[in-house]
Parts: C-alpha cells; sequence; structure tokens
C-alpha cells in the first residue's frame, strides 16, 4: 500500500551489521525510488553485500530499519521474500544440476505446476540461449553462461525488486555488455533493480541514481550528473616523446585544463583531472583545446586518452584516500 | 585464457532481448507451494543429485555389503556356533546399526552444501522454510531403503531367513527409515554448527561409534556388566533393533515398537527446531 504513497521500494534508516569487531554497515541510509535502477558503488569490503543481504532477508539487521516495498524486512520477511530476487557472486544456482533442471526446479518452488515449470524454463533458456547447454551441469559453465543462468533464474516469476550483486565481476567485456542488455530489458519491465557494483563506468551505464559506499557508510548520493560534478569528467592520460619536454607540457596543460597535473613515474607520462569545476560537460571539448595548445608548444604527444575516471579517482575525490586504503606506491603495500 | 573464453562465447548465443521482455510481462505469480510440496521438490533435487553424483551411492552399497560379511564371518562361528545361525539373529540389528551409521553422512554433505550459495536463493523464497532440510532428508530416506534393501539381499544370500515373511521385513524397514530420518535431524544441526567437514566426521564418529556398538545388535546384554546393561537396555539404538528383529521375525515387539517410534518423535520434535534455527541464522 504504502508503496503506492512513497514511491519508494527500499528505504533504510541507520542500518547497522556488525560481525565480531567490524562494523561491516555503519548506519546506512538508502531511498530506492521504484522502477529504477539504483547504484550502489564500492571497493572490496565496503559493505556493499552485507547491506543487500540485510535487504533480501538473508542477514538480520543489529540496528536500524529496513522496508521494502514497505514491508519491514524482519517482521515481514515472509511478504518481502515474495517480491525480491537475488542474484549475484554467491546467490546462485546448484552446479551439480543442469540449467533445465535448476530452472524447473525454482520454478515448481515458485508455486508453478510442472508442465508450466518446464515451459518456462524452456523459454527462459531459449530467451538466454542457453537452449544447447540447458542439459549440461552448471558446473561445466563458462563465466558468461553461469551468470545468464543466474540471473535467468532470477527472474522466473518477474520480481518486482531484483538485486544484483556485482553481476558481472569477473566476466570478459563481451559477457558484461551482454549482462548490462538483459538488465535494461528487465528494468523496462517496471522491475526495480538494486545494482552493486566495483565499476564506476557499470553504474554509469545501468543506473540513474548512485550511491557510493566505503568502510560501511554513504559517503555520496545522487544523480549520476551530481556525482560526477564532485569528482570531474574524466582524466586525461598524455604519453610524450620527448621526457626533456615534460615540464613544460605540464605547463601548458596546467592553464589549458586549469587544473592540476601529476606526472606519473614513466618519464614521459602525464595525467590530469578534467572537468571538475562543476560542470560535468565539455570535458572531451576541454582536452581537445589542450592538444591543441601543446602542438602550439611544439610539444609532440605520442598517445592521448580521455579516459572516465576510475572508482579510486571517485574515492579520492570523496574520501581523500584510495580504495586499497594503503598509502604510497601499489607494489611496496606488505599487509 | 582469453582464447578459451572467446571460443566458448562465440558457440553462445545471443540473448534475445526481445523474447525475454515478453516473458518478463507475464506478472502473474502462482500460489506459494504447500509445505509438502516444496518439500517433495527438495527431495526431488536429491534425487537428481544421486543420479548425476551416483558414486555417492557407494557409503550406501559397499560399506553395508562390507559390514555384514565382516560380522558374519568374524562373530558367526565363536557366538553362534556357525554364521548361518549367526545371521539369523545379526542381521536385524546390523542393518540398524548401518543405516543408524549412515545417517551422519547427512552432516556432511549439509555441510559442504550449505556453503554453496544456491542455498542463500533458497533462502529467498517464498516457501515453507523447514522445507529445504526435510527434503533433504527425504533424498536421504530414500538412501537408507537402497542401504536396506543391499543389505537384506546379501543376508538372504548368506541364509538370514525372516519368519515375518514379506510383510514383516518391510515393516521393519520401514520402522528403521523412519527412525534414521528423524535421527538425521541431528546431524543437520551438527551439519549448520560445525564449521569444517572434519569436524562434523568427528563429532560423528564420536556419537555413532558408542551408541551404535553399545546395544543388543551384536550379543545379548546379559553378559555385560550392570551399569553397562542399564545403559544398553534404554539405548534407543537397542529398542529400534530389538523391533526391528521382531518384525522380521514375524513378532509384534509392540513395546519396542512405541520406543522406537517415541524416539522417532522426540528427534524431530527437538532437534528440528534446533537445525532451523541454525539454518535461519546461518
Amino acid at each position: 500500500m504504502s508503496t503506492q504513497t512513497t514511491g519508494l521500494a527500499i528505504e533504510t534508516a541507520g542500518l547497522v551489521k556488525t560481525f565480531g569487531e567490524t562494523r561491516a554497515v555503519d548506519g546506512v541510509d538508502l531511498a530506492v525510488p521504484a522502477g529504477t535502477v539504483y547504484g550502489v558503488l564500492g571497493p572490496n569490503g565496503a559493505g556493499k553485500t552485507t547491506t543487500v543481504k540485510m535487504l533480501a532477508t538473508l542477514l538480520r539487521p543489529d540496528g536500524g530499519e529496513a522496508h521494502v516495498f514497505g514491508h519491514d524486512v524482519v517482521r515481514e520477511a515472509d511478504a518481502v521474500r515474495g517480491r525480491v530476487s537475488l542474484t549475484g557472486q554467491y546467490a546462485s544456482v546448484d552446479e551439480d544440476l543442469t540449467g533445465t533442471e535448476n530452472l524447473v526446479l525454482l520454478a515448481r518452488l515458485l508455486g508453478h505446476r510442472k508442465p508450466a515449470a518446464r515451459e518456462r524454463a524452456a523459454q527462459l533458456l531459449e530467451a538466454f540461449g542457453l537452449t544447447d547447454a540447458a542439459g549440461k551441469q552448471v558446473k561445466n559453465y563458462s563465466g558468461g553462461m553461469r551468470r545468464r543462468i543466474d540471473i535467468a533464474a532470477s527472474i522466473l516469476n518477474t520480481p518486482d525488486l531484483l538485486f544484483l550483486d556485482e553481476p558481472t565481476t569477473g566476466l570478459d567485456p563481451r559477457s558484461r555488455n551482454q549482462v548490462w542488455d538483459i538488465v535494461r530489458a528487465v528494468v523496462a519491465q517496471g522491475t526495480t533493480v538494486l545494482l552493486t557494483t566495483q565499476y564506476l563506468d557499470e553504474a554509469d551505464q545501468l543506473a540513474s541514481r548512485i550511491a557510493v559506499i566505503d568502510q560501511g557508510r554513504v559517503i555520496a548520493e545522487g544523480t549520476k550528473g551530481e556525482l560526477k560534478a564532485s569528482v570531474g569528467a574524466g582524466t586525461v592520460h598524455l604519453r610524450l616523446r620527448d621526457p626533456a619536454q615534460r615540464p613544460e607540457a605540464a605547463r601548458i596543460l596546467r592553464l589549458a585544463l586549469d587544473a592540476e597535473v601529476q606526472s606519473e613515474p614513466d618519464p614521459v607520462a602525464l595525467t590530469a583531472r578534467v572537468g571538475g569545476a562543476g560542470n560535468g560537460q565539455g570535458a572531451a571539448e576541454q582536452a581537445g583545446r589542450a592538444l591543441a595548445e601543446l602542438a602550439r608548444g611544439g610539444i609532440t604527444v605520442d598517445n592521448f586518452s580521455l579516459g572516465q575516471p576510475s572508482l579510486d579517482e571517485v574515492f579520492l575525490a570523496l574520501t581523500g584516500h584510495d580504495t586499497h586504503e594503503a598509502d604510497g606506491d601499489q607494489d611496496e603495500v606488505a599487509a | 585464457m582469453s582464447t578459451v573464453t572467446q571460443t566458448e562465447d562465440k558457440e553462445l548465443a545471443p540473448v534475445s532481448t526481445a523474447s525475454l521482455a515478453a516473458l518478463l510481462i507475464a506478472k502473474e505469480r502462482p500460489p506459494r507451494p504447500s509445505a509438502w510440496s516444496a518439500s517433495m521438490t527438495f527431495g526431488w533435487r536429491a534425487i537428481l543429485k544421486i543420479k548425476h553424483v551416483p558414486e555417492q551411492l557407494f557409503d550406501v552399497t559397499a560399506f553395508p555389503i562390507m559390514l555384514v560379511l565382516m560380522y558374519t564371518y568374524l562373530f558367526g562361528g565363536a557366538l553362534a556356533g556357525s554364521p548361518t545361525a549367526y545371521i539369523q539373529f545379526l542381521l536385524p540389528g546390523i542393518l540398524v546399526m548401518s543405516v543408524v551409521m549412515i545417517t551422519m553422512y547427512t552432516g556432511v554433505s549439509v555441510n559442504t552444501d550449505i556453503e554453496k550459495g544456491v542455498f542463500d536463493r533458497f533462502r529467498t523464497l517464498p516457501i515453507w522454510r523447514p522445507s529445504t532440510m526435510v527434503g533433504y532428508l527425504l533424498g536421504d530416506a530414500l538412501r537408507y531403503t537402497i542401504a536396506s534393501v543391499v543389505m537384506l539381499t546379501v543376508g538372504v544370500i548368506l541364509g538370514f531367513r525372516p519368519d515375518g515373511g514379506v510383510g514383516g521385513v518391510v515393516a521393519g524397514i520401514a520402522l528403521l527409515v523412519a527412525f534414521s530420518f528423524a535421527f538425521s535431524w541431528i546431524w543437520t544441526m551438527f551439519g549448520l554448527l560445525l564449521r569444517s567437514e572434519k569436524s562434523v566426521m568427528g563429532v560423528s564418529m564420536m556419537v555413532i561409534f558408542p551408541l551404535t556398538f553399545l546395544s543388543n545388535v551384536f550379543v545379548d546384554p546379559k553378559t555385560m556388566p550392570g551399569w553397562l546393561q542399564a545403559f544398553v537396555n534404554n539405548s534407543p539404538i537397542t529398542h529400534l533393533a530389538t523391533a526391528v528383529r521382531g518384525l522380521m521375525a514375524g513378532d509384534w515387539p509392540a513395546a519396542d515398537v512405541a520406543w522406537s517410534l517415541g524416539w522417532t518423535c522426540l528427534f524431530v520434535l527437538v532437534f528440528g527446531p534446533v537445525t532451523m534455527r541454525l539454518y535461519n541464522r546461518k
């Protein structure tokens, strides 16, 4: 009922989960509008999976409240379970069974009669391009096929809310794109998706709102545009032909981009953040102008690229520390 | 590594988002399955697993055959004059002992299975919560039945002739399987409670060996010291062995059948809820 009035698929307030001494989730507030893809972005161990597990009724929160479509995840767990499904690195399918057997088993558990369960399983396998592998045990599936059967198992009944916990971690770019296509198709039918990811571009591709989580807390929340504006639209990477020209190149770049320029350990490489001044637009334009300036200054550029800020850079911008929490060179990380 | 992935992916048909969309439009949800139906579906899962990994039937076939042969010929001459004479007494008892011993594999498989992701999926389904475990044990009941049939066949070949006929034998096996189903809840509890497969195995041995050996399976307890008799005469295994022996011999050992069924109910009522509590917490 309250779904209609609030329009929220998920609402949490001060959600806490502790494991011994560690506060894995330390007061998370989320408000996920129904019918959208909501991205939860953060490094390994930030508390993303723990949050999802609490929302999917797999873990009991130690503090705070969480409602899914207005139902309390602890007191009305059964009502929540009727409307959500979960796909992740952990919620998967039975490896010893075949693709068909897995889907028929789950369809039966969702209340379909045998013929209907078989039909639904066959249709989903067909739509997911798995008909040829239907009779094979899932343990013989490739990574991309595994992810497909996992998602197929999650949409046997079209869920109102789908949790996708790092759905593309460990996939090659091609399979990753296919998973993205599937997610778009699911959302187009009105399902709300909560997507956790370590990849900024994944959240960028799919999500309309993003929460950035670090050490169990939400450290930034907003639309994609807002988030980007706070961290800059991207990073320019340059490789020069002549290392002797680097100081001069850095000076020109600093002026053209109005941004800080970093000298990389590689003697011919430079990086600079662009579009950090509040407007995410025109990053390419700005970078183009900088290139022209460099050419006018007589500097030979061998290689040039403009990339989105990485998660590391988002973190650096938002928290002042990077995702590994280690200061200094990565090669020297001891602990 | 990348070449392998690529060839695999080339063979993989593309995802048809159009037909996917058509499938997702169907919003109607069937009513939730009954507790019975969900449990039977999980039982079906257990049977599918046996189908795909038939090696796991080793412990319900080779192991019991070994036990029957070993004890018949090891003790037969000394205890009853001849193996054939001894097997009339031994077989129902060794049947009880082996099947009860086999139940401990339940704990090990629950322990390894529960770590797999698929259990998280089961736990997010809107179904009767214990059905996962009940289904598991229904699959195991099938394994116990297989073990019983295998041992009886070997016994009959070695000269076991039950006076109770087919009816008595079937009644005996039914009682044994029901008891073992209930007894298995102890192992599901340990499977969920203990952290590793090895510790589950260790604890199971500590419970199973004294419990099955300190009974009337091999010999009449009359020759045992008083304190041991007190234990043996009240052990659930003794009651069960006496009941199965009686049923197969064509008698109606009402008291022992009642005791066995009483223990059966007690195990389910105590260890069932404890298992479910642990399962919900996991």
